[in-house]
Order: structure tokens, then C-alpha cells, then sequence
């Protein structure tokens, strides 16, 4: 299959229908716009729906009615709008629901700006509803890997039964890349997907069946039960650590005098400097995380070599993912910052300059 | 002995969690009824609220959801446009669908999604221990509301049917009284049109039932029916506001 040049908005829509998305619950907020409106257009044509809800909160509920009924669901919004969500993605998380969340995300607190951010990682990977959950979250950095993400996150989605969140930002979603497709589910794919969740899910009686009740619920009375309940869903997430981190090196040896860290749209900027530096003489390697939760942090330590003098963490934030950095090195050697935020997006220059203040 | 009367099979064998004389358990029976007398048992799923009928998902013999506070006609969205084979309904009390969840209950009834919605209203909240209610009388003592509602500073009870009346898309409202044996049958003839209408596809159905909250209220249920038969019916008047299966 030949590439196109799309922006990620509308490569990550295509790529969920071809990965057998068939509804598409949501409301419009900038900078996603072109997510929902290629739906829109799109979900027709496949026979699925489309559905713009009146709020995000009705959006995010209605992905749990479709989740309930056993089907590739998803809904898309970006920072303000995914904090109305964080009701629903908490029971979605609760009854143990298979969707798909996107996150583009723009400059915060707040109404904040339409300006690519990743002030949201903490409410990604930490919470951002109530109670004891997790999102499976992952962090694209080019339009193909946004793409390539969306099935990759229903199947997660399916194999976990839970929630996984792709946590992009306004730049992704806005720019234009090539990016080329993964082949469309085909029928029989689409048949067998239908049936997969039958043995928990809402859906009717076949002649002959025996008749079912399923509960799809995250309400538990009994505090002996709802423990034993959470206390399931965290023998999951331990599974799901287990499994299924991801992460990318970039230049890692055992002669590192530095590791640099960032992800999704602040790691190309950073791995430009990166890569101006090594030329330069350094050696300096780059760790990107590409699922922030379960975040890699085996992994990272692994990358912490018997040279490497520090550490530095770059993010559109004021220093989130840095915490778990911390944790992943545990103390071995410092740990330093540097971020930006409300929109504003650092430069090769800016980074370069930073890193070279370290030797 | 001849069986007269026993439990509709849409009713699981799971005891009510609701207090003695509380109108809910009248409330199921007519759905359940309704829904064997239609024979869709293998194609209805429920979706229960948050509130005195929590537990609604417990009590109904065919795959029921529960939803957040408010959200039950954005879930039942959800399972119908999943599976369009399906029937679907909610149960909602008045805190629910009339406070929390009304811009749920509004765009769900605008676009007239395929759903039949039952709306218990007995002007109070009754699991959280008898706070004020979107329908709670003018006047009427609740636990905040200690002085009576002041309808110069909280306003008027909101009037459910009347105000979804105006939207063009519902295929039939009507709201019901479950305050006396004869008001009973009557709602049931009007649960049992909802379930019709829902089973033909032909749009959004919703029923308003007027009940009671004997606990929260400090009466008998008997003095309960009484007292709303008195003060709920003037103000929350039955009758149909919508019927588009009797114009065709």
C-alpha cells in the first residue's frame, strides 16, 4: 500500500474504521475538530455511527452503553473535554469495559489554548477519574505511529478488557506526515469481533440459548466484595505491566555519558538536538516511552550505563513524566528538568543549549 | 390450587431492597408484565440509575447496565445504536433524570432515540435520605429544603413531560399515577403501549409515573397515597401529552 499525506486527526480516524471501529461517540473541541468531522463523513460509508453527543460527558457515557453491548467503540476529545470524561472512563475502568479514548491534547489548566501541551499526563497515567483504575495509555510521536496506535489499542483494549487511551497532542493531530495503512479487517474479522465479549456482554438471546443476565457494573455494595473486585483489577494491571510496555532507544550504549527522556511530540524536537550533539563528539542516548502507562521503568533503568554522569527529562509540561523517570532511577544518578508549556513548544536550539550547559 | 398471579419472568428471584409500601415495586411489575406480554424477553436490556433503584440491574431477568448518575439515556444510546436489534429501556428517579441528568434526558428525547424511558417522580431523593427533588412540591419540607422549598429562591418543580412535549421528535409521553388500584391499571395499559411502541420501533417513549416516598416523607404508605393524591396530582397532572400511534 502507497503512503498519503494526511494529519494525524484524520489518519488515526481511518485507521480506527479500518480497524474495525463501527461507533463513534463525540463532541467538537479544537484541536480534534478534523477527528470528529472525518467521522462524521467517514462512519456512513462503513455503515457504522456517528454521533455527535450534546457533551463529552454524554459522549463517554454512551461509549460505555456500546462497550456494554460488546462492541469497537470509541470516542475522541482533547484536555478540557477529557476532563469531562474522567466520570465515565472511571466506571468504564470499574465494569471493566474494552474502548478506545483518544486524547490531542492542548494547553492547560483550564480553558487554557488550542496550543499542542502534554499537561495531561498525570491525568492519563495516574487517574484523572475517582478510585483505584488505570487507562492503558499510549504516546504516539509521528502521524504513522498515531495511526499504527489505533488498532493496537482495540486489540489492547479487547485482550484487557479496558479502557486505552492514546495520548496525542495538538501537533500530531494538526500536522501532515505520509503515512501508510494498515489493511482493513476484513469481514470475517468484523463477524468473529462481533461475538468475541458474548460471555459477559449485552446482547440478545439466540433461539435455543439458554437465557442470560449480564450485569455491566462497577457498583459494588459490599465492601468485602468491591475489595476482592479492585483487588482483581490490579492482578490486570499487574499482567498488563508484565506485558505490555513499550518504549524506543535511540543511540543507548554502554558509553552514554548522558540518557535524555521524552516523549510522543517533545521527543522528535529533543532527538533532533540529540543526534546534533552526538555528531558534535557526545554520546548521548535517547529513551522514549511509548506506552506511558505501563510506564517502561525496567527498561529505562537498564539504559542507566556505568558512564552516564545524569539524566534529563524534557516535556510540554512543567515536569510530570519526570517523576516516574525518578523512579526508574531510583537515585543512581541526578535527575534534571526543563519544560515548557501554555503552547508553546521549545526548539532544537533551545534543548541543544540546555544539554550542552550539563558538560 | 389454581396459580392466579405470579412473578412476570422479567422479574429475577431477587428480593426488592426498596422500603415497605414504596411504589418501585409496582413500578417493575408493569414493565416486567409488559415486556412477557410482548414476548421480548430475549431482546430487552434495562438501564438502571443511580438513586433508590440502583439495584434495578439486579432485579430484571434479561442483561441489564448500570449507569453513572444521570447518564442512562446516553447508555441506552449506546446499547441501541449497538445493537439495533435489541429493545432497551431506562428507570430513572427524579434526581436523576431531572436534575444530574437532564441535558441527557433532553438530547435523548430530541433525537428521538429508539428507547422507552420510565421515570418514577415522588419529589424527593430518596436513597441519599430525603433531600430536595427538581419535583419536589412548592413549599414541601426535605432535608434541604428544611424551611419548605422556596420557590423565590430555588424555583418551581420541574414538569418532565410538559417540558419534553416541546420537542418535536417523541413518539409518546404520558404520565401516570401509581396512587390508587384503578390509576394502576391505567398505567399499566400505558407502560404496556411504551413497550409496544418500543418493540415496533417507533421512536422515543417515555412514562412518568407519580409515586410516593413513605420513608422520606415521615407518613404510612397508605396516608403517603393520600397525601399525594392531594398534593402531587394538581401540579403533576396525569394524562396523555403525546401519542403519535393514535394520530397514525
Amino acid at each position: 500500500m502507497s503512503k498519503v499525506l494526511m494529519k494525524g486527526n484524520e489518519a488515526v480516524a481511518k485507521a480506527a474504521i479500518n480497524a474495525g471501529c463501527r461507533l463513534y461517540f463525540a463532541y467538537p473541541i479544537t484541536p480534534q475538530s478534523e477527528l470528529i468531522e472525518y467521522m462524521a463523513k467517514m462512519m456512513p460509508t462503513v455503515g457504522g455511527t456517528f454521533l455527535q453527543a450534546e457533551s463529552e460527558v454524554s459522549a463517554i457515557n454512551m461509549v460505555y452503553g456500546a462497550a456494554g453491548a460488546g462492541k469497537r467503540v470509541m470516542t475522541t476529545s482533547s484536555s478540557p473535554g477529557i476532563s469531562l470524561k474522567a466520570e465515565g472512563m472511571s466506571y468504564i475502568a470499574g465494569a471493566e469495559l474494552p474502548c478506545v479514548i483518544i486524547n490531542v491534547q492542548r494547553g492547560g489548566p483550564g480553558l487554557g489554548d488550542i496550543q499542542p501541551a502534554q499537561g495531561d499526563y498525570f491525568q492519563a497515567t495516574k487517574g484523572g477519574g475517582h478510585g483505584d483504575y488505570h487507562l492503558i495509555v499510549l504516546a504516539p510521536s509521528s502521524v504513522q505511529e498515531f495511526a499504527d496506535m489505533a488498532s493496537e489499542a482495540f486489540d489492547l483494549a479487547d485482550k484487557y478488557r479496558n479502557p486505552v487511551m492514546i495520548l496525542a497532542d495538538g501537533m500530531l493531530g494538526q500536522m501532515m506526515e505520509p503515512v501508510e495503512f494498515k489493511p482493513a479487517v476484513t469481514e470475517e474479522e468484523m463477524e468473529a469481533m462481533g461475538h468475541q465479549h458474548e460471555s459477559w456482554c449485552i446482547h440478545p438471546n439466540q433461539d435455543g440459548d439458554l437465557k442470560h443476565h449480564h450485569e455491566i457494573n462497577s457498583l459494588e455494595i459490599d465492601p468485602v466484595v468491591l475489595e476482592k473486585h479492585v483487588n482483581q483489577l490490579y492482578e490486570k494491571y499487574a499482567r498488563i505491566e508484565a506485558n505490555e510496555t513499550r518504549h524506543e532507544l535511540h543511540n543507548i550504549n554502554d558509553d552514554n555519558e548522558m540518557v535524555v527522556v521524552a516523549f510522543g511530540t517533545a521527543s522528535r524536537i529533543v532527538r533532533s538536538a540529540v543526534d546534533e550533539l552526538n555528531t558534535e563528539g557526545r554520546n548521548i542516548g535517547l529513551f522514549r516511552p511509548i506506552t506511558v502507562w505501563p510506564y517502561p521503568y525496567e527498561e529505562l533503568a537498564k539504559c542507566i550505563g556505568p558512564k552516564v554522569k545524569q539524566v534529563y527529562v524534557f516535556e510540554l509540561n512543567t515536569g510530570q513524566m519526570v517523576e516516574d523517570v525518578k523512579l526508574a532511577v531510583n537515585g543512581k544518578v541526578p535527575v534534571h528538568f526543563w519544560g515548557r508549556v501554555g503552547g508553546m513548544v521549545f526548539t532544537p536550539e533551545q534543548i541543544k543549549e540546555k544539554l550542552q550547559a550539563c558538560f | 390450587m389454581e396459580v392466579i398471579a405470579t412473578r412476570p419472568e422479567s422479574l429475577r428471584e431477587v428480593p426488592f431492597t426498596y422500603c415497605p409500601g414504596c411504589t418501585h415495586g409496582i413500578a417493575h411489575r408493569l414493565i416486567a408484565e409488559s415486556i412477557d406480554e410482548h414476548g421480548l424477553i430475549n431482546k430487552m436490556a434495562g438501564v438502571a440509575p443511580v438513586g433508590c433503584s440502583v439495584f434495578a440491574y439486579k432485579f430484571f431477568n434479561f442483561d441489564m447496565a448500570e449507569a453513572a448518575h444521570g447518564r442512562a439515556p446516553a447508555v441506552a444510546t449506546g446499547i441501541k445504536r449497538a445493537r439495533p436489534d435489541m429493545h432497551i429501556f431506562t428507570y430513572q428517579g427524579d434526581g436523576d433524570l431531572a436534575a444530574i441528568g437532564t441535558a441527557e434526558i433532553v438530547h435523548a428525547a430530541n433525537r428521538g432515540e429508539h428507547i422507552s424511558v420510565f421515570f418514577v417522580n415522588n419529589a424527593i431523593y430518596g436513597m441519599t435520605g430525603g433531600q430536595m427533588a427538581p419535583t419536589t412540591l412548592p413549599d414541601m419540607k426535605t432535608t434541604t429544603s428544611p424551611y419548605g422549598r422556596k420557590v423565590d429562591d430555588i424555583g418551581y418543580p420541574i414538569r418532565v413531560c410538559e417540558l419534553l412535549d416541546t420537542l418535536v421528535a417523541p413518539y409518546y409521553i404520558e404520565r401516570v399515577s401509581l396512587l390508587s388500584g384503578p390509576d394502576i391499571i391505567k398505567a399499566k395499559r400505558a407502560v404496556s403501549k411504551a413497550i409496544q411502541y418500543n418493540k415496533e420501533g417507533r421512536g422515543f417513549t417515555f412514562i412518568e409515573f407519580v409515586s410516593t416516598c413513605p420513608t422520606n416523607w415521615g407518613m404510612d404508605p397508605v396516608k403517603a397515597m393520600e397525601w399525594a393524591r392531594e398534593n402531587m396530582l394538581p401540579f403533576y397532572k396525569p394524562g396523555v401529552f403525546r401519542d403519535k400511534g393514535a394520530q397514525e
